[in-house]
Formats: structure tokens, C-alpha cells, sequence
């Protein structure tokens, strides 16, 4: 469904992405995971045609899209969130939802109908009418979550929609997420909470230095003794041989 | 706005039949005044569906004005055309500078204060250039001939001109009622609220602000043709002076930006003031040398909004929660 090859994108002297390839096929969740600056995001925003990527291509449904614009790969049915969240801070989370579900209809009540449903389906069936503003960490996260679900995705690109929540908000963002799944949506998610990554992702990658270092199934992953190099690196090594 | 459903339609008669009643009570000079209070609140109205709704401040929207009064004044002047007929012509010339200004900056990825500046720059070289190009002829103006009759834009009796300027306001107050509730001006002010999420939501951010800066444009040049056509007068800076561009700012932001009747708001308020210094400075002699009053207090005004309403006078009407500092 998705089919990432060779990407590679620098910042003047920094190779954020460096030849990063990956593949989601269609019904699945894949994780993205790496540790910090490991290019994660770069390269979620050079797949959403944030970035334009300087080597290598994106295709999405056997379409390529590299460099294509935002609005226009949202159009083709793949939507990412944002790791930092960007409310429409003045207006309601209703009127929020609602520019998602605009997408597809002009019409007002049922772009209203719609961002009601949708709301529901990721628990903010009560917070229709605050404000973007006044949402807490947990409650932007879920709205980036809607709104991105409310323009009628089939592949969702999420960045790190767990970060800053407790364990109770992180156990309701994942039903929501497999529910999301079991609706027919695909699902590619940057995650630094392992836990969620494990119990949702069917197949992991890992970003380490912009390069892809492994790919496979969590147990696989947790395994692999280059993805324990990237994450516990010199320092630990010190640790353990004391 | 926070005035309950049930109210609304009862206060919008109120005022409605208030507004038709008021020239009939009153004596003419008061008719203008009237007539100034919806005139502004009209160009105030085009400059807040760019700046207001969509985010795209403009230190410069007298340049459509002055397109407007230009174009409508120069088709009539020179080349013998009847105003009614020129009015919609020059709103297209206002339309496609909005358009030409839009591509250019936005094109160039100018945001912000940057946009700010360049609509500035341009109006000051529409100025510069009405100012020295021959078929505007330069800085003597433009005289138009008086011949008030009704065919020909002009009238004789001010109830007629401030009827004229209500249509423009409520037409105008119409077009910002509509953006509330219609896709084009939802994605307005998601642009308007963060460009980042409105891409990725699918929203062409460049088309969408190229498309309000052309209505912009072209609702703010109808206003130059109705000033050319009540003062009979126009030149380079008075057509193209930043103090327009000032002016309909103002009254938006001191009404409520992005609101629907912030504007009229902000115009009654302007206005009252103008004219309420002008009294004052004719009665208190102290005052007289303070030139002109109405700006200090202007000034005063803007002081107190941005610090105590950053929502404007329409803020009093609706509770907005505090913002929280972004996650």
C-alpha cells in the first residue's frame, strides 16, 4: 500500500533520512521506532509531502507521490498527525473535526454529522464544544487523531500520539487505535512508548541515525542486537559489565 | 456570538429598522455621519475577511481602494463611461490585484509580518505611480463633474448616499455571515489558526488564500468607487494614503477580527470618536492645537484593546475561554 524506497533527506550538513525504504501493506499497523533524532519524523514529513525528499521515492497505492503537496496526498486517502500537537486553537473541537470531514462534502450539517461521529469514535463525544485551546496533552492528541480520521483516510500516519499520556490515557488511545484497524484503516505509527508499540504493531522498523537498521516483528526487534546498540549504546554496555 | 438564539432575529429587525428610521430623524450632517459609520464598516468588512478570518494581515488594503476609485473614476472622466456600469469593472480590478498581490506573496512564501510589509509596499507604489503616470494625471487628482442624478451615482439629497452605504454593509456583513458557516470560510480560519494542520488536513492553503484576498480586493475597490462617487474628488493620497489602510484595520480590530459584526462595531466606535473630538476641540481651547485628536485617542483606543481585548468589542458580548500555553 505504501512503498518507501531509498528516501533520503538532509538539512544543510545533517542527513536526517539516509536511504530509509519501508513497506506497509494494506490492514496492517507498523511501528516506526528509533531513539531520539534518529530522523523519525523527517521522515513521516518527507512521506506526507512536508518535505520534499532529495533522493529516493514514495509511492501510495502503486501511485508515486513523492514531493507531491500535503493537501494533495491527503486528498489520495493517506493523512499524518502531528508529534506536537496543532490544534485550531480558537475554535471549537466540533469546528475542528469538522475541517477533516470538509474534505469530502461542502455541505455544513453533514461535515457536522460527521465530526460528531468521528468524535465519538475516539472518545470525544463530551468535548464537542471546547475549545482547541483548553484540550489537556490527552485531548489534543486525540483530536489530532479525529481530525486527521475525519477526512476519510485509508492509510494514517501517526506521530507519536502517546507521548505525555499516563498508562490509562495510553490503554484508551490504543483501543481507539485498533478500532481504527478493525474499520479498515492502515496504520503506520512512530511510537517511543514500547509497550504500545508491542502490543500493536504486527511489524516494527527502526530508524537509527536516519538509516533503517531492522525490521521485523517486536519479538524480532527486541532481539536484535544492533537495535540494542542504538538504544542502550556505550554507556549501558558499561553498566551491564559492572 | 454569546446573545441567545431567540434574540438574535428580534435585535437584527431592531437594528435594521433603526438604521432605515435614523436619516429621517435626524439633520444631514448626522445623515452623513451615518452614512461614514456604514462606509467604513464596509471597506472594514473587506479588510477582515483577509485579515480577520483568514489570518493574512495587510497593512496596505487601500491599495484595492484606490484601485477602485481610480479605475471607476478614470472610465468615467476619460473615457465617458457611466459609473453604475464602471462600479463592477473597477471591483474587478480591485479582484485581480488582490489575485496578482496573493500569487506574488504567497508564491514567495511570505507570511505574517512579511505579508504585512509588502501589501504596504505595494500600496505605496500604486501611490507613487497614480502619482506620476499621465491617465491618472498625477497629483492634481481626478475631478469628477457634478451632475447629481441618480443614473449618474450622484444624489442630490445625503438619505440616498446613506442608503446606498447600508446596502454595502449589510451586503458585506452577509458575505462574513456566510464564511462562518460554509466550507470555504471554515478552512479561512484554519489557515487562519495553524497552516501546518490545515495542509495536512487537505486544505490547498495557497489557493484558499488567494481566492479571500481577491474577494478582499474586490469588495474593498467597490468602496473606492462609492467614495469617488460621493466626494467627487480623488487623488494619489487620498486614493492610495496609508491612513485608509489604518482606518479599516482599526475598525476591525477594535470591533472584533474575524468576527462578523466586528467591523460595524469598531465603525460605530471610530467614528463616534472622530466625531466626538472634533466637537470637543471646537468647544475645549486647549484642545485646539491637538491635531487631529481623534488620532491620540486612536491611539489610546488601540493601546487598550490589544492589552485588555485582544478580541475587540465583540469580546465583551462573548465569553472566550483563556488560552493555555501550547502542549
Amino acid at each position: 500500500m505504501l512503498e518507501v524506497r531509498d528516501l533520503s533527506k538532509s538539512f544543510g550538513g545533517l542527513k536526517a533520512v539516509d536511504g530509509a525504504s519501508l513497506d506497509v501493506r494494506r490492514g496492517e499497523i507498523v511501528g516506526l521506532i528509533g531513539p531520539n533524532g534518529a530522523g523519525k519524523t523527517t521522515l513521516f514529513a518527507a512521506i506526507a509531502g512536508f518535505h520534499r525528499p532529495d533522493a529516493g521515492h514514495v509511492a501510495f497505492e502503486g501511485r508515486d507521490i513523492t514531493g507531491l503537496a500535503p493537501y494533495k496526498i491527503c486528498a489520495a486517502g493517506m493523512v499524518r498527525t502531528f508529534q506536537i500537537t496543532q490544534p485550531f486553537a480558537a475554535i471549537s473541537v466540533r469546528e475542528n473535526i469538522m475541517i477533516g470531514a470538509y474534505l469530502h462534502t461542502g455541505d455544513r450539517r453533514l461535515a457536522e454529522r460527521e465530526a460528531e461521529a468521528v468524535a465519538s469514535r475516539v472518545g470525544m463525544g463530551g468535548q464537542l464544544d471546547q475549545n482547541g485551546a483548553d484540550l489537556t496533552v490527552a485531548g489534543r492528541k486525540r483530536l489530532e487523531l479525529a481530525r486527521a480520521l475525519a477526512t476519510g483516510p485509508r492509510l494514517l500516519l501517526l506521530d507519536e500520539v502517546m507521548a505525555g499520556l499516563n498508562p490509562t490515557e495510553i490503554g484508551e488511545i490504543v483501543e481507539v487505535i485498533r478500532d481504527i484497524r478493525a474499520a479498515g484503516v492502515t496504520i503506520l505509527l512512530i511510537e517511543h512508548v514500547m509497550q504500545a508499540v508491542t502490543s500493536l504493531a504486527e511489524r516494527v522498523y527502526v530508524l537509527n541515525q536516519g538509516r533503517m537498521i531492522a525490521e521485523g516483528t517486536p519479538a524480532e526487534i527486541a532481539s536484535d542486537p544492533g537495535v540494542i546498540e542504538a538504544y542502550l549504546g556505550h554507556g549501558a554496555a558499561k553498566v551491564l559489565r559492572a | 456570538m454569546n446573545v441567545p438564539s431567540s434574540w438574535r432575529v428580534p435585535l437584527l429587525a431592531t437594528g435594521i429598522a433603526a438604521a432605515l428610521a435614523y436619516p429621517l430623524l435626524v439633520p444631514n450632517y448626522l445623515v452623513t455621519v451615518g452614512m461614514l459609520v456604514f462606509f467604513t464598516a464596509f471597506i472594514g468588512q473587506s479588510w477582515n475577511i483577509a485579515g480577520g478570518f483568514a489570518g493574512q494581515t495587510s497593512f496596505g488594503h487601500v491599495v484595492f481602494f484606490g484601485t477602485g476609485a481610480y479605475t471607476s473614476t478614470i472610465l468615467q472622466v476619460t473615457y465617458g463611461w457611466n459609473p453604475w456600469l464602471a462600479w463592477p469593472v473597477a471591483m474587478a480590478a480591485g479582484g485581480a490585484v488582490g489575485w496578482m498581490i496573493a500569487v506574488l506573496s504567497f508564491r514567495a512564501g511570505l507570511k505574517g509580518s512579511y505579508f504585512a510589509l509588502i501589501t504596504l509596499a505595494f500600496a505605496e507604489v500604486f501611490r507613487i505611480l497614480a502619482n506620476s503616470v499621465p491617465f491618472t494625471r498625477g497629483g492634481l487628482g481626478m475631478l469628477i463633474k457634478a451632475d447629481p442624478r441618480p443614473e449618474n451615482f450622484q444624489f442630490r439629497d445625503p438619505i440616498w448616499i446613506y442608503y446606498l452605504a447600508f446596502v454595502l454593509c449589510a451586503v458585506s456583513i452577509l458575505i462574513a455571515w456566510q464564511l462562518t458557516r460554509s466550507r470555504f470560510g471554515a478552512r479561512l480560519v484554519a489557515i487562519r489558526e495553524n497552516e501546518d494542520a490545515a495542509r495536512a488536513l487537505g486544505i490547498d492553503v495557497f489557493a484558499e488564500k488567494v481566492k479571500v484576498l481577491t474577494l478582499s480586493g474586490a469588495m474593498c475597490a467597490a468602496g473606492g468607487t462609492f467614495y469617488a462617487q460621493k466626494y467627487l474628488y480623488i487623488d494619489p493620497s487620498i486614493a492610495f494614503g496609508v491612513d485608509k489602510s489604518v482606518e479599516m484595520l482599526l475598525v476591525s480590530m477594535v470591533g472584533g477580527a474575524g468576527t462578523v459584526f466586528g467591523p460595524l462595531i469598531g465603525s460605530v466606535a471610530l467614528t463616534g470618536i472622530n466625531e466626538g473630538t472634533r466637537w470637543l476641540a471646537g468647544i475645549v481651547p486647549a484642545l485646539k492645537n491637538v491635531q487631529p485628536l481623534s488620532l491620540v485617542v486612536y491611539g489610546l483606543m488601540l493601546i487598550l484593546i490589544v492589552a485588555r481585548l485582544p478580541d475587540g468589542l465583540m469580546g465583551l458580548f462573548r465569553r472566550r475561554p483563556k488560552a493555555v500555553p501550547r502542549a
